[in-house]
């Protein structure tokens, strides 16, 4: 490191700035992570080729168990994140509709009998349906919230109360179970290609937002209502309308998630299917670095957040942290996440950082970076 | 302390990200004097009047208040409050959910516990004394904007303060109420308060104060007593040079104000909005400037949002170059080609956290579709192209709008509409609250638009800009139209006289 | 509703009785009446059943954790904020105070103050990461959530039952409510009674009651919530404002965390599941905003009972399967979002 004294104070502000930049809270989060498995068990990054309960030869590692197992919450994370965008609150009942969006494939698909010989309907009919009745479903928690005002967690509250028994009632609380090879690879493997189907529907799901973003004004919009509803109005944009697409959005990114969740178990239990899951696509959002109370969003930052907070369960899982004791770690983790970004905190360690550089230009190298980096972990 | 001195500052400095906003300023306020601390905008009034009220915690300089010996240390509002300066800011600062004689004496009663008959019997009385009608039980948000802002001076005013600070209390009260408010003024000011009084109104400046501090660009011009400095001097050292830009504006407006004999672009006939206006005609012809005029309150406001489609239409006809068209939405008037600028630019105009870029295409945007964004390189074009041309300074087309200065933000609202390429801009107090150079530069504009072939609509406060600016005048009272002067009626006394009414 | 009893006052109050009321005292006036209507339809309609002081005194039995609950949260939603750690926290405490009890040997006096503690702990950190830290409530009480889940299987995997003896008594104990009991179909004269977690409950609301009417404290929380902003420029303390309003609610977490513990008398992590949803619902049935600035604790009190009563009353309606519960609940809270909504928006075109 340099010694003279502008160096220092510019490296300061290279640092600084990137402080500032949103993606770095998660990316920061996640150089801890592998860098702590890295120290404590380096095998934790090995793929090898294992075989799935087909028998077919697929890659296996924990690598690809967080990838795999991110793809539900990435997908929910993307239209979270439109959501938090726009209304300026979070939809608490994800995890309910995705069990309705569950319940509804198996109904479709099995019609009253628990355990149909064949498909009662073919797979697309069943996933058109099931998108049909989560946009729905969005669509209510929309229009309470565009229409009626109501502040979205609380609004969402009704389908939260509501949303597993009402996935319970669809299918007179029987729990059907799907016997077809070929719906099972939408959540597993197909034959032949050794990655994780999710993994590409959440691929997909990720280019198909980016493709939106791109070619519509959707994130303009978003942004503009969320940060000042009364001059988006006055500028032709319609904020209600806005604010209920957002929602439908999310609706179909629910029936994707759910679509797949039913397809790794070929059932579901409608209590305990994509149970908290709200809770980790919020933290996905905010981890992200987006403000929970709406405006600018960065969507990749989100993604990326996601990805994250599967890394880190799956790497409590890895060192037996017990399932049911898995929310405490995880809670402490993300507070020390969540403190470290608060502005007012960061505002603190860069006049520190600050104060430090000034006083030790000369002597040493600054430890800075790397003692943000043990907080961190 | 210098003898009579209330409050002394000396040396004050505060830097922001960026900005150096008050470097080294020095500003004293005696005893029972109105003193105007006058400054374009970003001169640094409201940064000095935050550091003193203990909003924001300076980077230098000392605060000495008078009866003791040490400098002060004012790390809060309420620090600010214990030692004797009351504040009543621009925007309300009263909670809307509590009642009014709550919000007047919230945070500074004594006791763990609140005395409603106490404090209700006592607000009764202010109020009375005062006489706002608004009632002490009554929850504020149901009182209107000027009650509100009167209650915020009540509650300033009954707090035995030695200081008492008015950060452009007039802005939303009509000339009754800061009639109302300069008799106060005046009485505290007998009583011994010094007063520090910001307005953007040279008049009031010259009618109540007795002293005037000017500060230009974060440092201090100077004081003078009120009697030494004529407004032609005020303005130039505000401005920072020798200039005679308003009798310039000035002439070139009486040239400009011909009657145009255009087509009409827009006729509104019986038309009705929620907001409770009477139904009113309107029509405006290619080429022409024209405005609404009234007091505050009296619904030019409404009118102009009746016919953008900003509030509910309940009824009427509007014809646009013959044709009939319905405006149900301010979608529906864009596609029109009409533009608005809102009157207010914080709540309806800036979408604060985007970009100045974002808040310059967000009107062109809408008007092309949500299937046809335009791209990053040719929104950062047009961006470029504003900023050049409306001479709007901000630090990148990137910069969030809401660290820009009043007067800049506004211009990015006008380059918004600009962009917009519209037939009929309306433009709805657009000089309000901002620093003189700009709103010669907006009024300018008008008449250049109008040059151009466009129909224009201004509504200001200040008459002299409407007689500037306008070749016709509606006047407004009581949310009814009630004139329409041309040619050789437009004249002050002439205006006054139909705003006022009863021939 | 609204439409009915809006009619309704105007008919035989002065003009602008609804528009001159305040935000508050219009929800309340709401929440109380619908509470009265039901509970006179379960009357007719249901059977005596509901009319008996012991039905009624039941609902407080089962409820009274819940309502102290959701008195901390509507302290917190008045202030603006949320606590959505509540339920977990009531869970955590029940687990420690059993293993105190049981595996400790700790007395009742002790595992009181261990609840209080808890309570305090909870209330303490979560007010500093929302106040001064500025962090967003929401996700401040998210974590404590999952960290209170954690640590309850932490403490204890297990459901079990205490034995304590003392605690035994004191969870027994049954107060006698004179002049209400009711004769039983044997001709036997049978007392009403109330647990001690009601009067706990009571004193709570009272209190409260009075805190955010008559005191400083309780009209900031008030200030606070309705604009922030304002409220620090009138020299309102709002960091120390939002860390009390956290702190009462952490306090109000662990004594009613304690009363769910004497009246179930076991710890198990599954203990006041879904509480904090309870606790918001029934807030916001009491007329208490998510906004902030609105609200009142005997509508809270009258929205915990609604709840209750609207679920006394699926349960003997027959439709015994359980999500019929969930399902009227929700609708419930639908139906008085869009009032909430709909009276506030009319009340302001009124204006």
């Amino acid at each position: 490191m340099s010694t003279s004294n502008k160096t220092a104070a510019k490296k300061g502000g290279v640092i600084s700035g990137l402080l500032h930049n949103q993606i770095c809270i998660p990316l920061a989060a996640l150089l801890a992570l592998v860098i702590f498995n890295l120290v404590m068990d380096p095998s934790f990054f090995e793929i090898k080729m294992g075989y799935s309960s087909a028998g077919d030869p697929v890659l296996s590692g924990y690598l690809i168990t967080i990838l795999d197992n991110a793809s539900e919450l990435v997908i929910l994370a993307i239209g979270m994140t439109l959501v938090t965008a726009a209304s300026g609150g979070q939809d608490i009942s994800v995890g309910a509709t995705i069990a309705i969006a569950g319940s509804v494939v198996l109904r479709v698909l099995c019609g009253t009998e628990s355990r149909p010989d064949e498909l009662q309907a073919p797979i697309f009919v069943a996933f058109l349906i099931c998108c049909l009745v989560a946009m729905l479903f969005g669509a209510f928690n929309g229009v309470l919230v565009s229409y009626f005002n109501i502040q979205p967690m609380v609004a969402t509250l009704i389908l939260f109360t509501a949303g597993r028994s009402i996935a319970a009632w669809i299918n007179n609380n029987e729990l059907p179970i799907i016997d077809d090879a070929v719906f099972g690879y939408f959540g597993n493997f197909i034959p032949g290609i050794p990655i994780p189907t999710p993994i590409f529907i959440a691929v997909a799901c990720m280019i198909l937002i980016a493709l939106t973003l791109k070619f519509t004004t959707l994130g303009l919009y978003s942004q503009a209502v969320g940060i000042n509803p009364h001059s988006s109005r006055l500028n032709g944009i319609d904020p209600a309308k806005v604010k209920l697409i957002t929602y439908i959005i999310l609706g179909l990114c629910v029936a994707v998630a759910g679509f797949i969740k039913v397809s790794r178990f070929s059932t579901i239990n409608y209590s305990v299917v994509a149970k908290d899951i709200e809770m980790d696509a919020i933290l996905a959002v905010a981890l992200g670095g987006n403000a929970l109370s709406g405006g600018k969003f960065n969507m990749g930052a989100s993604i990326l957040g996601a990805y994250v907070i599967q890394f880190l369960t799956t790497t409590l899982y890895k060192f037996n942290v017990v399932s049911s004791a898995l929310p405490a770690y995880k809670a402490v983790v993300v507070i020390i996440l969540v403190v470290l970004s608060a502005p007012v905190v960061r505002q603190k360690l860069n006049e520190i950082f600050k104060k430090f550089n000034e006083r030790k230009t000369a002597e040493k190298p600054t430890d800075g970076p790397n003692k943000g980096a043990k907080e961190a972990a | 302390m210098q003898e009579g001195a209330v409050l002394e500052m000396r040396g004050i400095c505060k830097h922001f990200p960026g900005v150096k906003a008050l470097q080294d300023v020095d500003f004293t306020l005696r005893e029972g004097e109105i003193h105007a601390l006058m400054g374009e905008n970003g001169a640094g009034k409201s940064t000095l009047i935050k550091v003193l009220t203990g909003v924001y915690p300076k980077d230098g300089g000392q605060i000495y208040i008078a009866g003791k010996d040490a400098p002060v240390k004012i790390s809060s509002p309420q620090d600010a409050q214990n030692i004797g300066i009351s504040t009543v800011y621009q925007e309300i600062t009263l909670c809307a959910n509590l009642t009014v004689a709550e919000n007047m004496f919230i945070g500074r009663t004594k006791g763990a516990f609140t005395k409603w008959k106490d404090i209700n019997e006592r607000a009764g009385r202010i109020l009375e004394s005062l006489q706002i009608p608004a009632s002490p039980t009554q929850q504020l948000a149901s009182c209107s904007i000027a009650v509100q802002q009167m209650v915020a001076i009540a509650r300033a005013v009954d707090m035995e303060c030695k200081i008492l600070i008015l950060d452009e209390p007039t802005s939303s009260l009509d000339e009754q109420e800061v009639a109302k408010l300069f008799k106060l003024m005046r009485d505290l000011k007998a009583k011994g308060v010094g007063i520090l009084f910001v307005t953007h109104f040279l008049d009031q400046v010259y009618e109540v104060c007795d002293r005037i501090t000017v500060l230009r660009d974060g440092k201090l011009v100077g004081e003078y007593a009120i009697e030494n400095l004529p407004r032609v001097q005020l303005v130039s050292k505000m401005l920072g040079k020798e200039l005679d830009d308003l009798s310039e504006i000035k002439k070139e407006g009486e040239g400009e104000t011909v009657v145009s004999d255009g087509a009409p672009v827009l006729q509104a006939s019986k038309l009705v909005s929620d907001a409770g206006i009477k139904p009113f005609d309107f029509a405006i012809r290619k080429g022409e400037v024209n405005g609404f005029t009234g007091l505050l309150g009296s619904g030019r406001s409404e009118c102009v949002r009746a016919i953008f489609g900003a509030d509910k239409v309940l009824g009427g006809q509007v014809m646009m170059d013959g044709e009939k068209v319905r405006i149900t939405k301010p979608r529906d008037a864009m596609k029109h080609g009409i533009g608005y600028l809102p009157e207010d630019r914080k709540q309806d105009g800036i979408v604060g956290d985007l970009s100045v870029r974002d808040n310059i295409i967000l009107a062109m945007q809408v008007m092309q579709g949500p299937m046809k964004p335009a791209s990053r390189a040719q929104a950062e074009k047009f961006a470029d192209e504003y900023i050049a041309l409306l001479d709007i300074k901000t630090a990148s087309t990137e910069t969030p709008i809401k660290q820009l200065s009043g007067g800049n933000q506004q211009k990015v609202i006008l380059a918004r509409w600009l962009l917009t390429d519209p037939v009929y801009l309306i433009l709805d107090e657009p000089t309000r609250g901002i620093d003189i150079g700009t709103k010669i530069e907006i009024q300018k504009l008008a008449l250049k638009l109008a040059e151009e072939g466009k129909s224009v609509t201004f509504i200001s406060s200040e008459i002299d800009e409407m007689l500037r600016t306008c070749s016709r005048l509606i006047v407004m009272r009581d949310r009814k139209v009630v004139g329409e002067l041309t040619g050789e009626d437009l004249t002050q006394n002439k205006i006054m006289a139909t705003i006022a009414g009863g021939e | 509703m609204a439409r009915k009893m809006n009619e309704k006052m105007n008919g035989n109050k002065k003009r602008g009785f609804i528009s001159g009321m305040s935000d508050t005292n219009l929800l309340l006036l709401i929440t109380v009446v619908v509470f009265v209507v039901m509970y006179a339809s379960a009357v007719i309609f249901l059977g005596s059943g509901f009319l008996k002081p012991q039905a009624f005194f039941n609902i407080l039995n089962d409820n009274a954790s819940l309502i102290i609950l959701a008195c901390g949260m509507s302290l917190v939603m008045i202030t603006g904020g949320i606590d959505i750690s509540v339920g977990t926290l009531t869970a955590l405490v029940c687990m420690s105070c059993a293993v105190h009890l049981d595996f400790n040997g700790g007395s009742v006096l002790t595992a009181v103050l261990l609840a209080l503690g808890i309570g305090l702990a909870f209330g303490a950190v979560q007010g500093f990461l929302v106040a001064y830290l500025e962090i967003q409530p929401f996700i401040v009480t998210l974590a404590g959530m999952f960290f209170a889940k954690g640590m309850t299987t932490i403490v204890n995997a297990t459901q079990f039952n205490v034995a304590h003896e003392g605690f035994q008594a004191l969870k027994a104990t049954r107060l006698y409510v004179p002049g209400m009991g009711s004769v039983n179909k044997l001709g036997n004269y049978v007392p009403a009674y109330v647990e001690i977690g009601v009067v706990v409950a009571i004193v709570t609301v009272i209190l409260l009651f009075m805190l955010l009417r008559w005191t400083k404290l309780g009209r900031n929380f008030y200030a606070v919530g309705g604009n922030a902003q304002s409220a620090n420029m009138l020299g309102i303390n709002v960091k120390n404002t939002k860390f009390m309003a956290h702190l009462l609610c952490g306090l109000l977490a662990g004594i009613g965390g304690f009363v769910y513990f004497m009246h179930v008398g076991s710890g198990s992590p599954s203990h006041a599941a879904g509480a904090e949803m309870n606790a918001i619902a029934a807030s916001i049935i009491g007329g208490t905003m998510l906004t902030g600035g609105v609200g009142n604790i005997m509508g809270t009190f009258f929205g915990v009972l609604s709840l209750s009563t609207i679920k006394n009353i699926v349960s003997s309606l027959g439709l015994d399967e359980a999500w019929w519960t969930n399902i009227t609940v929700a609708a419930m809270i639908c139906l008085f979002l869009v009032i909430q909504s709909l009276v506030l928006r009319r009340k302001g075109k009124s204006k």
